[in-house]
C-alpha cells in the first residue's frame, strides 16, 4: 500500500473523529437546550435544527455524501422533496378543517 | 456466471450496483419513517396545546441521551471497521465489528428497560396518541437494530469468509451495511429530540 493512501486514510479517520466528537456534543446541547425557558415554537425550531446538523454530519461524512456520485444525490434529492411534501400532509387536513368550520 | 459491478463502478450511474440498491432502499425508508413522521405531526396538531409535551414528561431523558451516545458510537465504530479493511488490517476490523454489535445490544438493552418501565406504569401504546406514535416509532426503529444486528453478525462471523477470496467485494459489502446502520443512526437522531424532548 502506498505511502500517499495510508495518509489519505488517516486524514480520514480525523475527520471521523472530529465528526464524532461533534454529534457527542450536538447531543448534550440539545438536552441542555431542553431546559431553556424557550416557548413551544422556539423549542422545537431550535431542537429541530439541532438535528438536522447531526444528521447532515452523519450523511455527509459517515455515509460520505460528500463525495458521492451524482446519480445518488440526485436520486436522494427526490426523496427529500417527497419527504418534505409527506411533512404537508397533516396541513391539508386543517385546511380542510377551515373550510368546514 | 460472475455476477457484474460488484466491484467495478457501472458506467452509468458512477457507482457499483450493491451501492445503488442500498441507496434506492434507504429512499424508501425515509419514506417509511417520513410516514409515520407526517402522523407524529398529524397527532400533535390534533391534541391539546401541550399535552403532548405533557404525557412525553413520563419519559426517560438521561437514559434516552446515554441511548443517542451509544448509537454515535455505533456509527464510529461502524465506519472504523470499514477504514480497517482498507487499511488490510482484518483484525482490526473483526474488533470494530464486534464493538459495534455490543453498542446495538446496549441499545436495545436500554430500550427493553424504558419499555418495562412504561409497561409497569401501565402506559400503553393505547394510553394516548402520544404513546400510540411513540411506541411505532420506537418500535419500527427497534426492528431495524435487530435487523441490522443479525446482518452485521453474518458479517463478522461467517460471512468474514469472503475476505480470504474477495477482498474488494467484502469491503464493498461493509460499506453498504455501513450505509444502512449510519441510516439507522440518523433516523435515531430525528426521533431522540421530537419524543423525548420536546
Amino acid at each position: 500500500m502506498s505511502s500517499g493512501h495510508d495518509a489519505d486514510i488517516q486524514n480520514h479517520i480525523k475527520i471521523y473523529m472530529m465528526v464524532f466528537a461533534s454529534l457527542a456534543v450536538l447531543t448534550i446541547v440539545t438536552v441542555a437546550a431542553s431546559y431553556l425557558e424557550l416557548s413551544s415554537g422556539e423549542a422545537i425550531f431550535l431542537a429541530l435544527v439541532i438535528a438536522s446538523v447531526k444528521g447532515s454530519l452523519v450523511a455527509c461524512f459517515f455515509m460520505h455524501l460528500i463525495s458521492e456520485k451524482a446519480f445518488i444525490t440526485w436520486v436522494l434529492m427526490l426523496t427529500a422533496v417527497f419527504f418534505f411534501i409527506l411533512m404537508f400532509v397533516p396541513l391539508a387536513a386543517y385546511i380542510d378543517q377551515a373550510k368546514i368550520g | 456466471m460472475e455476477i457484474p459491478y460488484t466491484v467495478d463502478e457501472r458506467p452509468d450511474t458512477g457507482v457499483y450496483n450493491a451501492k445503488l440498491g442500498v441507496w434506492l432502499f434507504l429512499a424508501s425508508e425515509v419514506m417509511l419513517f417520513g410516514g409515520l413522521f407526517s402522523a407524529y405531526v398529524f397527532l400533535r396538531l390534533g391534541a391539546p396545546v401541550g399535552a403532548f409535551h405533557e404525557w412525553g414528561q413520563e419519559l426517560n431523558v438521561p437514559l434516552a441521551t446515554l441511548n443517542t451516545m451509544i448509537l454515535i458510537s455505533s456509527s464510529m465504530t461502524m465506519v472504523m471497521s470499514w477504514v480497517s479493511l482498507k487499511m488490510n488490517d482484518f483484525k482490526k476490523y473483526k474488533l470494530y465489528m464486534a464493538l459495534t454489535l455490543i453498542c446495538a445490544l446496549c441499545f436495545l438493552v436500554i430500550k427493553y428497560l424504558e419499555y418495562s418501565a412504561k409497561i409497569d406504569h401501565h402506559i400503553y401504546p393505547s394510553t394516548n396518541t402520544f404513546y400510540a406514535i411513540y411506541f411505532t416509532l420506537t418500535g419500527l426503529h427497534g426492528l431495524h437494530i435487530i435487523g441490522g444486528m443479525i446482518v452485521l453478525f453474518y458479517l463478522w462471523g461467517p460471512g468474514s469468509k469472503m475476505w480470504n477470496s474477495k477482498p474488494e467485494q467484502f469491503t464493498n459489502r461493509i460499506e453498504i451495511v455501513g450505509l444502512y446502520w449510519h441510516f439507522v443512526d440518523l433516523v435515531w437522531i430525528f426521533l431522540f429530540p421530537i419524543l423525548y424532548l420536546l
